[in-house]
């Protein structure tokens, strides 16, 4: 005679509780044993172990040290010229293509006070202000949203705020999109490549299928250089440490009033408008 | 035991494996050259990052960390094991020395039938006619 119903539900229930009650045993008897999974190094660890001293790898001793890099736009130094001077340094030194219509691409651009500031409109505002064409980039917000939504950690904050990508993990889902209120990131919607008309050999390209923004010039800032548009809009446009109180950036920002966009979405952007 | 339409069905085989096993038959003898990968010479580069062998096999690897520790976490300096210190950047310090795809990266590269994307993103130095 084989199994019957009711000793087949009895073994199912005894062999379902021991199975229940497996990995609280384990914890029991020889604590941690499970969580060893979790402590293997990774492939990458094992080739090249830090912890063995084998520390390789360090930053340019040259490099520019921040707590918190920010950056003080002087909007009665900003003439369009300097502004131009300083989009185009970016272009080509970043390889951003010029690709017209709505898939266009976006490191550093002009915009009017309306479109930057929406919720400062105010019909009656100095028409200098008003009618001046503001320098828009990257915030690197100190509460980054386009760094929550990206599900491959491709794009993160550094240590000294910067909001990086990692073009090599992004997937090109385009969250960040969604997520930045400053329409700060660009998607390639095609190989880019054939919109650049001149190609800077030292800096990559992208690839279709990714967003790119803004870096601040993290690999100028890496070997102690300003970021090239700061250095090419002839002091309208200063470069800092916010954390550090004794900056030129701090000493502008208490010299007159900044304002900065969108501000009540609590994003704190890092890029400030004297005005 | 009896084949039924025995002489279409034996022509039919016959014609199947000949088209079946063209590549083996056709190729065969015909090994493609093993790769050279043209050194870059003595006078433009005296010293890689590492060896050759190292290089030859795990040169992808080295990359790859490359790649993590410049991007995540900006330490952009890398001391070899023979104490010289190097840019860790394809286009900076790599294509520095190699400066032909064509003539260096391809050749292993095409006769390993491997595509690695680096190029759809990193620009290569212009190949010299």
């Amino acid at each position: 005679m084989g199994v019957d119903r009711r000793q087949f539900l009895k073994l199912a229930g005894i062999a379902g509780a021991l199975g229940l009650g497996g990995s609280v045993g384990f914890q029991l008897l020889k604590p941690g044993s499970l969580d060893a999974a979790e402590r293997m190094p990774t492939p990458y660890q094992m080739v090249f172990p830090k912890s063995q001293g084998n520390s390789e790898v360090m930053p340019n001793p040259k490099a520019l040290k921040g707590r918190r890099w920010g950056m003080v736009i002087d909007m009665r130094k900003l003439t369009e010229e300097k502004a131009r001077a300083a989009i185009q340094a970016c272009n080509y030194y970043h390889n951003v293509p010029d690709i017209p219509g709505k898939q266009t691409i976006k490191w550093i651009w002009l915009t009017g006070y309306v479109n930057a500031f929406p919720e400062v409109e105010n019909p009656f505002a100095d028409p200098e202000i008003k009618n001046a064409r503001f320098i828009a980039m990257c915030n690197h917000c100190d509460n980054p949203p386009c760094v929550r939504v990206c599900p491959t950690k491709a794009t993160f904050q550094r240590e000294d705020g910067i909001v990086m990508m990692d073009m090599h993990r992004c997937i090109g889902c385009r969250f960040c999109m969604a997520g930045c209120p400053y329409g700060s990131r660009s998607f390639n919607f095609r190989d880019p490549r054939p919109f650049i008309k001149k190609e800077y050999p030292l800096y990559p390209t992208r690839t279709k299928g990714v967003v790119e923004k803004c870096t601040f010039c993290s690999e100028r800032l890496a070997v102690g250089k300003l970021p090239y548009c700061a250095e090419a809009s002839g002091g309208a446009m200063v470069f800092g440490d916010v954390d550090d109180a004794g900056s030129e950036l701090r000493r502008l920002l208490r010299s007159r009033y900044s304002i900065r966009r969108k501000p009540n979405l609590g994003t704190h952007p890092q890029v400030y408008y004297l005005v | 035991m009896k084949l039924y339409n025995g002489p279409q069905i034996i022509v039919g085989l016959v014609i199947f494996l000949a088209i079946f096993t063209y590549p083996f038959w056709s190729g065969a003898g015909k090994a493609a050259p093993v790769p050279k990968p043209q050194p870059v010479p003595k006078s433009v580069a005296t010293q890689c990052v590492a060896d050759t062998a190292y290089m030859r096999t795990s040169h992808m690897t080295l990359l790859n960390h490359w790649r993590d520790e410049v991007v995540r976490d900006g330490d952009r300096l890398y001391e070899s094991a023979n104490g010289k210190t190097f840019n860790m950047s394809l286009s900076n310090t790599c294509f520095q020395c190699h400066t032909s795809k064509v003539k260096f990266c391809d050749q292993c590269h095409n006769y390993l039938a491997v595509a690695p994307f680096c190029w759809d993103c990193h620009l290569v130095p212009k190949e010299k006619k």
